[in-house]
């Protein structure tokens, strides 16, 4: 059973939203991908992060996570220009499997539209659709 | 193999500055050229400095810590690892043959080999025309999907650029869409194995440039609906694309070209037994039918009269073009050509006729064992799948420690988690030149591991005991990025 | 039966445990009307037969004294190199995706690896790709990839690289929507010259693609030519020749005489001479190189060195993710072999050779093909094409149609050199010659005393 925290939103591709109001520093979005997709990867061997300044578009390939097995792209979510990002992850990537939700964001955004509602998913729903995609 | 546990040193770890091999040196030549000081290298590269017995000692070391064919049963799924016949070598490398510049005047001797190769080939798919260039699987697909694309943008049909590929489709077919410009529709199969044709029929349409199948499928059964597919593809304006990665299975009893394929692309290394040489080289020669006959790469062996000469973009101005420097893997094509002509008619017909009875005999014995087939109910045709779902559940043992185990046993484990559809999967190719008893002994030893499973599982999740090295660890070996040795600053 | 084992008795009890009457009835899923006939091609033949039919062909084909490079060069192999090549451990192996029982192609690979990086002054070698042209292709894809300052897909071919290099990379890359800009060379030096390529500075340029030695065997300014690319964020495409790297600044050194950091950006060739025949044409390999930055983005096979569970060193395939990874990024690459076998020879010839063997034959090819330009100007109606320094290889121009001169040469056993008239009609009748540490002077006598003879003043335009 995954861990997906009730106070963050989830996309149909496995990345979670942390809001302004949910605590994100800054005043900015944070973005990172859940623990169903971490675990799902397996041990990261590399993470590649946007750089801070680049400017995003909502549904945007922008970053990569990397394990044994697999290699997959990271979407943006929402629209706006990157304001930092987790060099951490760099040196460590296995934080992002430890600890996806804290130690493991990838990066945040200051966003210039409020991220579309539909596209994303409360808690509750990302669950069931996880639920949903094993059957 | 017990005894070669010690690690083989790094070749640079054995050498020693001032060592030479002087015998492999060229005589020394007097002369004042030289190349100017701008552009002239200032230190030497840091090569190995060791004597050739040092050398050949090393190596030959090297080559005992391998599994091979000759010296172990390799039943790896989908490569077909059948014994690769000396004589294939000694002939391919009769000096003339050796020695011959690319460039120079066409060699007759060599093109009667390469023109009576393609003819063979011809007579074996049902195709209409072959070139022999690409020089892997990987690019022969390329090449097949290239002239489909070529095919429909001189119908003015450029807008067909999607491929229908089956969910159990090698990973490579994606890619080589990709690589043309075409995007992938997936369409799944039946409980059965077989395509599911009611999505068939939803897929296509007037963006549809192909479909890319292989049959026997990867799941190892016969597509028997393949006349269908055919006509629904073809009625929707699209192509069909044969992947022959196993044509071990149909050799001499069903020919591609009969099922309605256009375009084939042959794996020599597999099904006509060229050296897999430690990962290369292949040769992946592609065979169409009529639509297809303009777009073939170049270049190709033609005759005029009693000479052989290559076919270039003079002959055949719509080629997609070359893939090479020169004309392929003109050598694997050679011990191709020998193989087939140590065959004969009468060979070629028994490969797929006891490469089938291999399999089944195998999938019989393993059932019998416990073991449970992805496909219970089909027969096998080269190869079959073997499923460790239920063991996954009850002694939490996964495919990969079974395969680590085998290792221990003296057998090269099959191929595992490929198709991606069937869990904890074991794909099982056995191959024609096997005897009935290392079939035996092979099943033997599943036996004996499945014991362990239900009561030392331990001594599979922990995997050779035996090898030169026990299992490593891929996790590292992916962040702690150690690609070369390099000498102490 | 070839190579079938199976007695009669085998199969009976076999068919006994399927549960089936004949073997016949194992294809019964193969719907009749497909079922084929019986083959129509020949009938068996055993080894003896066969290999009079061989031997009896390669006669025919003979041994000439071959003076051809133009991207695959005969040298000397020492008779180690396909003793052991030819091993059945090595030469019927698979690709060592079960690493413990592979460790002999592993950890060759990964010495492989650590001498090419030697021989090219780069970071990080890949275990190999097919041949010398589709490794340019695929170095292309790459630069696309990875040079985020661009976003054209234009790549500087220059007319000075293999021509047939050129093709290859447009057959593979075309259907991408990558274009290459053809760039002139200067017609008396022979080589690439910055004026060429200063009308693109400033533009949106992926990538500039430089052959050293190039196509005509001249020595290209590479230092120059780098540092104009990286000043104008263009990656640099290196094809090098891997014997001349024993006497040539490696590319991994090119450039820094301004402030850039030195350096092609990736590194690629064809790896033939490197002990491996010139067997009609193949099976040769390709050789790639980059910064270790990069090595995400490079196509094929990676070995890494690791631990084992006990804490042993031990190699593996590495970075497999990053192949599925490739597909989907912005250039796309389908490769997954590399050429094992001829890795292995080449890897077993550079143990032997060391680099004060390389040398020795790298300085003999200089020198012999200095010997042999030399020898032929002196014939009549024979000159040199080009000013630049060369390093195995010389253009000459002849006063009269190629085809006809190399044809007598060659009934006199000689193949004389590649006729360039197709591929560069501007320079007229030239003529690509090269001799190897293999050409001793003898021989080189006998391609002049010959020349001499067919292009007499009595012969003339004959």
């Amino acid at each position: 059973m995954s861990k997906i925290p009730s106070d963050l939103r989830y996309t149909k591709s496995h990345e979670w939203l942390r809001t302004a109001d949910g605590g994100a520093p800054g005043g900015a979005v944070e973005i990172g991908i859940s623990d169903h997709a971490q675990s799902a990867l397996g041990d990261l061997v590399f993470v590649e992060v946007p750089e801070v300044g680049r400017a995003l578009k909502a549904g945007e390939a922008c970053a990569v996570v990397e394990s044994v097995k697999a290699a997959s792209d990271v979407y943006s979510p929402v629209s706006g220009k990157v304001i930092a990002s987790n060099a951490a992850l760099a040196t460590k990537p296995e934080l992002l499997n430890e600890d996806p939700y804290g130690a493991g964001w990838m990066f945040r955004v200051q966003t210039d539209a409020p991220p579309d509602a539909a596209s994303l998913m409360s808690a509750a729903d990302y669950a069931a659709y996880l639920a949903d995609e094993a059957k | 193999m017990a005894e070669l546990q010690s690690r083989e040193p790094l070749i640079f770890e054995l050498s020693k500055p001032g060592r030479q091999a002087t015998t492999q040196y060229p005589p020394r030549v007097a002369g004042s050229a030289e190349i100017p000081a701008h552009l002239r290298r200032a230190a030497p590269p840091v090569l190995p400095a060791v004597s050739e017995l040092q050398v050949v000692r090393h190596f030959t070391r090297l080559s005992q810590m391998n599994f091979s064919i000759d010296t172990h049963f390799y039943p790896l799924g989908s490569c077909t690892m059948k014994y690769n016949p000396k004589a294939c070598n000694t002939f391919a490398m009769l000096p003339e043959f050796l020695g011959r510049h690319p460039f120079g005047p066409e060699p007759q001797g060599f093109l009667a080999c390469m023109y009576e190769l393609q003819e063979m080939l011809l007579e074996i798919t049902g195709m209409q025309a072959v070139s022999l260039t690409p020089m892997a699987g990987a690019q022969g697909e390329f090449a097949g999907v290239a002239m489909i694309r070529a095919y429909h943008r001189s119908r003015n049909d450029a807008g067909r650029n999607e491929i229908i590929v089956p969910q159990a489709a090698h990973g490579t077919n994606p890619a080589t869409a990709a690589m043309c410009g075409c995007s992938v529709k997936e369409i799944p199969c039946d409980a059965n194995g077989d395509v599911d044709i009611d999505a068939l029929k939803a897929a296509v349409g007037p963006a549809t440039a192909a479909i890319m199948l292989t049959n026997p499928s990867t799941l190892g059964v016969f597509e028997r609906k393949i006349t269908e597919v055919a006509r629904i593809v073809h009625e929707a304006g699209g192509l069909l694309y044969y992947d022959g990665a196993n044509l071990n299975a149909i050799l001499g009893k069903v020919r591609p070209g009969d099922m309605g394929f256009d375009v084939i692309h042959m794996n020599l290394h597999k099904t006509f037994s060229t050296p897999h040489g430690g990962g290369g080289p292949g040769s992946g020669a592609v065979g169409v039918g009529a639509r297809l006959l303009p777009f073939l790469p170049i270049p190709m062996v033609g005759k005029d009269g009693a000479r052989f000469r290559w076919l270039t973009e003079r002959d055949r101005p719509q080629s997609i073009g070359r893939l090479s420097g020169f004309m392929g893997n003109a050598g694997v094509n050679l011990r191709a050509y020998i193989y087939m002509r140590l065959l004969g008619r009468d060979g070629m017909v028994r490969v797929a006729e006891f490469a089938t009875l291999n399999a089944n005999y195998l999938m019989k014995r393993l059932q019998a064992a416990g073991f449970e087939a992805a496909y219970p109910a089909r027969r096998a045709s080269h190869e079959f799948i073997i499923t460790l779902k239920r063991e996954n559940r009850l002694y939490h043992v996964t495919a990969m420690d079974l395969a680590k185990r085998l290792l221990d046993y003296g057998f090269h484990a099959p191929t595992t988690y490929f198709p991606l559809l069937v869990p904890e999967c074991l794909l099982i190719e056995p191959t024609e030149t096997e005897a009935k008893e290392d079939l035996d002994r092979f099943c033997d030893a599943m036996i004996a591991i499945r014991r362990e499973m239900e009561q030392e599982p331990e001594k599979l999740s922990s995997a050779p005991h035996t090898m030169p090295v026990r299992r490593l660890d891929d996790v590292r070996a992916a962040k702690q990025l150690d690609l070369a040795w390099k000498p102490a600053a | 039966m070839a190579f079938i084992p199976h007695t009669p008795d085998d199969v009976a009890r076999m068919l006994e445990v399927i549960g089936v009457r004949s073997i016949d009835d194992l294809f019964e899923e193969i719907p009749g009307e497909l079922r084929t006939g019986a083959l129509k091609v020949p009938p068996s033949i055993g080894e003896m037969e066969l290999g009079r039919l061989l031997t009896e062909r390669a006669a025919g084909d003979g041994r000439p004294l071959n003076f051809i490079g133009a991207g695959a060069y005969e040298h000397h192999i020492p008779a180690p190199v396909w003793a052991i090549a030819t091993r059945g451990e090595f030469y019927s192996a698979y690709t060592p995706y079960q690493a413990e029982a592979s460790q002999g192609t592993l950890q060759l690979i990964y010495e492989y690896q650590s001498m090419m990086c030697a021989l090219t002054g780069m970071e990080v070698s890949n275990a190999s790709l097919y041949d010398g042209a589709s490794a340019l292709a695929e170095a292309c894809l790459m630069a696309v990839r990875t040079n985020r300052a661009a976003t054209s897909r234009r790549i500087l071919m220059p007319r000075a690289v293999n021509p047939t290099y050129a093709q290859v990379a447009k057959s593979i890359a075309g259907n991408q929507d990558i274009v290459f800009e053809s760039v002139d060379y200067d017609r008396s030096a022979g080589r690439t010259l910055l004026e060429s390529l200063q009308p693109y500075g400033g533009q949106d340029i992926t990538a500039l693609v430089l052959q050293q030695p190039n196509f005509f065997g001249c020595l290209e300014d590479v230092d120059q030519l780098t540092d104009w690319a990286h000043q104008n964020k263009i990656l640099v495409v290196a094809v090098v020749n891997p014997t001349s790297l024993a006497l040539l600044k490696p590319p991994g050194l090119w450039g820094g005489l301004i402030d850039q950091p030195p350096g092609a950006d990736i590194v690629c060739g064809e790896g033939q001479p490197l002990g491996v025949p010139l067997s009609a044409g193949g099976p040769y390999f390709g050789f790639m190189a980059t910064r270790m930055q990069y090595v995400r983005q490079m196509p094929g096979r990676i070995v890494g060195r690791t631990l084992d569970a006990e804490g042993r060193p031990g190699f593996s395939l590495t970075l497999q993710a990053r192949e599925q990874h490739i597909r989907r990024s912005k250039a796309t690459s389908n490769i997954c072999t590399n050429q094992g076998l001829l890795v292995t020879a080449a890897t077993i010839y550079m143990s032997l050779l060391g680099a004060p063997g390389l040398e020795r034959v790298a300085a003999a090819c200089l020198q012999r093909t200095a010997d042999l330009a030399a020898r032929l100007c002196r014939v009549a109606g024979v000159k040199p094409a080009f000013t630049a320094p060369r390093f195995h290889e010389a253009v000459l121009l002849l006063d009269r149609p190629v085809a006809p001169v190399l044809a007598a040469l060659a009934r006199r056993g000689i193949f004389g050199g590649l006729d360039l008239t197709d591929r560069y009609p501007e320079l007229g009748h030239a003529l690509l010659v090269c001799a190897t540490e293999t050409k001793l002077d003898a021989d080189i006598d006998s391609y002049a005393g010959a020349l001499a003879d067919i292009m007499a003043p009595s012969r003339a335009a004959a």
